[in-house]
């Protein structure tokens, strides 16, 4: 009763084709959009953008992308922390290397940079599968850490090795460096965000994440019916890290404004954004989503509820998040491997027959 | 024997065309193993062409060696009166050569309407910029290649489970979707590595109704192989005859039937 | 001879000793690999709980100290005894072999039969669960592990390299012991494999686990065993680490240097995990020896990764792995 299609009727395959089908989801979506723009701004404090909104945010870009490469086209990749990475870097060299030209086209431009050195590193796939890969990515991961911490160039020869975002504006708006203000830094990435789902959908919904997936559930098959292999799957890493790179370059300018590379970046930052797809659901956008989600609340409320509650001491919380994260992985790889986004989908599926089951 | 490069009509009334794809001294090897031993036979254009013989013929690896998934370490592939150089499958694939496979190979985490749209790649060319936007050139292509598509799903009679993901399909209709997939490529040479096996009585006569209306409404060649004697004998208009990797007979299946070599080698052991 | 080579030599032989810890680690992924077709990115931290609880146990830790006292309000830490080196391994073994009982029970039995990759995102789910788990029970500090074993430089090597060279090599007792630990553990898993009924089944269940049920072998008890050995073989590497640097959060990342190991050996291949470890071990000594100078050092940190990447794209079954033939 509550969620209804009937009366939905589609003429065309153009409307069959569209996002959201059926007309209840499509203004719930409009209703969160507007939520998002036009009511979160105005009532959100520097806490909740900080702690919960931009790494929210944020990291739902970074596993869009991740989703893109595991969930959409099967390569898993454990290099995501190196790709982000080179977002951040790119956006730092630009920032301070062309002040003039507004950071909204360097975080673009990061993206790019991002896509070709992830495309780089996707080489070996063509020869290398499954784990074997993923290990292979690791390569990436330390490499690149490793580069930007040597390589002073990077960093503009600073003398701690960490880049800082400067000040840059959007109409007259500062969105980075201290004077930001939690709105602007909220909208901005906001916009960067919705951008990154909208494309990810569109492509995924294509030719191109039909080959995608056509690679991930059965390469050889997918190679017979005429797939080329080295395109579909670079084309994967080049969008994958399009979105890593812009997540990244987000992370680095607009949430943290400081990044020593090895703290922000290092392996853990791979695992995150792999666990947000395992939890939300691979080959989902709004798995992506859900999980990114997941995981930034999930810190939140367990150290509000140990350590702000409870008294414990910070490092036993922390400890017993591992745990939970470790498990729920487990829990959901065995029981839900879609996650988050299936649990939705079958909800959704008994609201729509509800109260009549049958 | 037939004539090389004329057309004929057969007795139902179907038009055969010339020779469209001709194999010369096909020779496939695995390190020691020989697999094809020099077979020669040709495809012409709007028949079907049955591979028999059996297990461990090399049946399916000269399907293989006709898909490009294997090279040949020796002997040509004429297609369309040019030699056709070693290439990849996908390659193949692009030049208009469909096939569907013994086991079955879907793509089980797609919707079967999905699968089918597969079938599409070569008629659909939007670059990944285009899809990113989809309004216009992306969008319009999907919808046009969509209408073919359902009128392959219509045809194969798999209307009902257009959305269901194909893992959840039975084994009969999986085998239709594959069918439907590759017919979506409209392809010049539809490949069927054995479309009946391990099928029941109805399917098989569902499944021959199939090969036999798409090769008639559509004019498709078909090259197949097949246990299922009965089958192959109704079904084809010629038949090539495989043992231990060679050719041991070829022709219309009356031919077939009564080449002594086959019967010794195996219908003899089939029909026991 | 020139000083340089004579510097090489040693940073060789080194790279030698390191490349045997980790051919040690790199083993325990072999063996679960080749039963079960797992591959176990949990056998680093397996290590390190291994580790942690062999130290906890000798010196007489409350398990979960630090969470009782932190529900309770209560001050406890200590048993007040300590427990002798090896007794405290044979404790520690069976805290492992009860974790093999519980992993298979719990996770890997409800995985039969998922894609590869399905069971190595949940051993990766297992290690962080693993790595809370250890740290809730035995406290996340640094700890000195010390069963005994001899530490400190080989006085006979110093001395007749300084004899021969005029210069005398640094090589450390512990990593000479655990050059002949890992090889008698090598050579007595080969044993096992090859000459056991258990061994047998092991090689069965990994060829094709239909088959080795449909004999009646029971695939249980199988991995049982198999995460049983590997948890014996972390806890060896765990030893030899643990008393090298001390057990410490660092210890599970030995995983991330056996990867690569494992990478260029081959998953299948014992023989492959030992030279692999071997090359991996000289190669990033002798590179940052000669090439880390030059582009600001630390290269150990990928130059295991990179060459085996550059070699996976030659080869891509690994030295010794099986070759990968694709069909459809």
């Amino acid at each position: 009763m509550f969620y209804r299609e009937a009366g939905d009727f589609k003429t065309s395959y153009t409307e069959d084709n569209q996002t959201f089908p059926i007309k209840f989801d499509r203004y719930r979506y409009y209703a969160v959009l507007l939520v998002a723009f036009a009511v979160v701004p105005f009532i959100i404090n520097d806490y909740w953008v900080n702690a919960v909104f931009l790494p929210f945010l944020i990291y739902a870009i970074a596993a869009i992308g991740l989703n893109i490469l595991v969930g959409y086209c099967g390569q898993v990749s454990l290099g995501t922390g190196g790709f982000m990475a080179v977002g951040a870097y790119a956006c730092y060299k630009l920032m301070t290397g062309f002040p003039e030209i507004n950071i909204f086209f360097h975080i673009i431009l990061s993206g790019g940079i991002t896509a070709a050195v992830c495309v780089a590193f996707g080489l070996p796939s063509l020869r290398i599968k499954g784990f074997y890969l993923a290990v292979a990515t690791l390569a990436a991961q330390f490499f690149l850490v490793w580069l930007f911490n040597k390589v002073s160039w990077f960093y503009n020869y600073s003398a701690s090795g960490q880049i800082n975002a400067p000040e840059r504006t959007v109409f007259g708006v500062p969105v980075t460096g201290a004077e930001a203000a939690p709105w602007a830094a909220y909208l901005f990435c906001l916009v960067f965000t919705f951008i990154s789902a909208i494309i990810a959908r569109n492509t995924t919904r294509g030719m191109a994440g039909r080959k995608w997936m056509a690679i991930r559930d059965m390469d050889i098959a997918a190679e017979i019916i005429g797939v080329n292999p080295l395109k579909a799957k670079l084309s994967a890493f080049a969008v994958s890290g399009f979105f890593v790179g812009i997540a990244g370059a987000l992370f680095f300018s607009v949430y943290l404004g400081a990044v020593e590379v090895g703290e922000v970046f290092g392996i853990t930052k791979s695992f995150l954004v792999l666990f947000m797809i395992i939890i939300g659901g691979l080959g989902s956008i709004f798995g992506s989503f859900a999980g990114a989600a997941f995981l930034v609340l999930l810190p939140v409320l367990l150290k509000n509820l140990l350590v702000g509650t409870l008294g414990w001491p910070t490092d036993l919380a922390a400890h017993l998040e591992f745990m939970i994260v470790g498990a729920l992985i487990v829990v959901f790889l065995v029981a839900e491997p879609h996650g988050l986004a299936q649990l939705w989908r079958v909800a959704k599926e008994k609201l729509r027959l509800w109260p009549f089951p049958h | 024997m037939l004539d090389a490069s004329e057309g004929y009509t057969t007795e139902d009334g179907r038009k055969i065309g010339g020779v469209v794809m001709e194999m010369k001294n096909i020779t496939l090897r695995f390190g020691g193993v020989v697999a094809i031993q020099d077979i020669s036979f040709d495809i012409r254009e709007g028949e079907i062409r049955a591979i028999i013989g059996p297990n461990g013929a090399g049946k399916s690896s000269m399907l293989n060696v006709i898909s490009g998934f294997y090279n040949p370490q020796e002997g040509e592939v004429w297609y369309k009166g040019a030699k056709r150089p070693p290439m990849k499958p996908y390659e193949v694939a692009r030049q208009g050569i469909a096939r569907t496979f013994q086991n079955i190979a879907l793509f089980e985490g797609m919707s079967v309407l999905d699968n089918v749209m597969t079938g599409r790649i070569r008629q659909m060319k939007a670059g990944m910029l285009a899809q990113a936007i989809w309004k216009g050139k992306a969008e319009r292509e999907e919808v046009e290649n969509r209408e073919v598509v359902e009128k392959i799903i219509d045809f194969l009679e798999i209307q009902h489970i257009r959305k269901t993901p194909v893992g959840r399909l039975p084994y009969g209709l999986k085998k239709r979707v594959e069918l439907a997939r590759a017919l979506a490529a409209e392809p010049s040479i539809l490949l069927l590595d054995e479309p009946m096996a391990g099928m029941n009585v109805e399917e098989k006569e569902d499944m021959s109704r199939f090969v036999l209306d798409v090769n008639d409404e559509f004019g498709t060649t078909i090259a197949l192989i097949e246990h299922d004697m009965g089958v192959v004998m109704d079904l084809s208009d010629r038949v090539v005859v495989m043992d231990y990797g060679k050719k041991i007979g070829d022709g219309t299946p009356d031919e077939v039937r009564n080449n002594q070599a086959v019967i010794d080698a195996y219908l003899g052991v089939a029909h026991d | 001879m020139p000083e340089q080579l004579v510097f090489a030599m040693e940073v060789f032989l080194n790279g030698l000793m390191a490349g045997v810890l980790y051919a040690l680690v790199a083993l325990g992924f072999v063996l679960i690999y080749k039963a079960s077709g797992i591959f176990n990115y949990a056998q680093g931290v397996m290590a390190l709980f291994s580790a942690l609880t062999l130290v906890g146990i000798m010196e007489g830790q409350v398990p979960f100290a630090h969470l009782i006292n932190a529900i309770f309000g209560t001050e406890i830490h200590h048993f007040g005894w300590h427990v002798p080196a090896l007794l405290a391994i044979l404790f520690t073994m069976a805290v492992m072999v009860g974790l093999a009982w519980v992993v298979n029970k719990l996770i890997f039995r409800h995985l039969v039969n998922q894609e590869p990759i399905i069971l190595f995102m949940a051993t990766i789910g297992l290690a962080y669960f693993l790595e809370g788990f250890g740290d809730i029970m035995w406290g996340a500090d640094i700890k000195k592990l010390d069963v005994g074993l001899p530490q400190g430089i080989n006085t006979w090597i110093d001395e007749s390299t300084f004899n021969i060279f005029d210069y005398g090599f640094f090589i450390d007792n512990l990593d000479i012991v655990a050059t002949v630990v890992a090889a008698l553990l090598v050579t007595a898993l080969v044993i096992f494999a090859q000459y056991t009924k258990q061994g047998r089944a092991m090689r069965a269940v990994a060829d094709d686990h239909q088959a080795a049920l449909s004999v009646g072998i029971s695939l249980n008890f199988i991995w049982v065993m198999v995460w049983s050995v590997a948890g014996f073989v972390a806890l060896v590497a765990g030893i030899m680490w643990g008393t090298k640097s001390g057990v410490q959060f660092s210890l599970s990342l030995i995983a991330l240097k056996a990867l690569p190991v494992l990478m260029l050996g081959g998953f299948t291949s014992i023989p492959g995990a030992i030279v692999g470890g071997l090359i991996i071990g000289v190669g990033e000594k002798l590179f940052e020896f000669a090439i880390g100078p030059l582009v600001g050092g630390a290269t150990e940190n990928w130059f295991a990764y990179v060459l085996a990447l550059i070699f996976l794209v030659f080869r891509p079954q690994g030295l010794f792995g099986e070759k990968i033939i694709e069909r459809v």
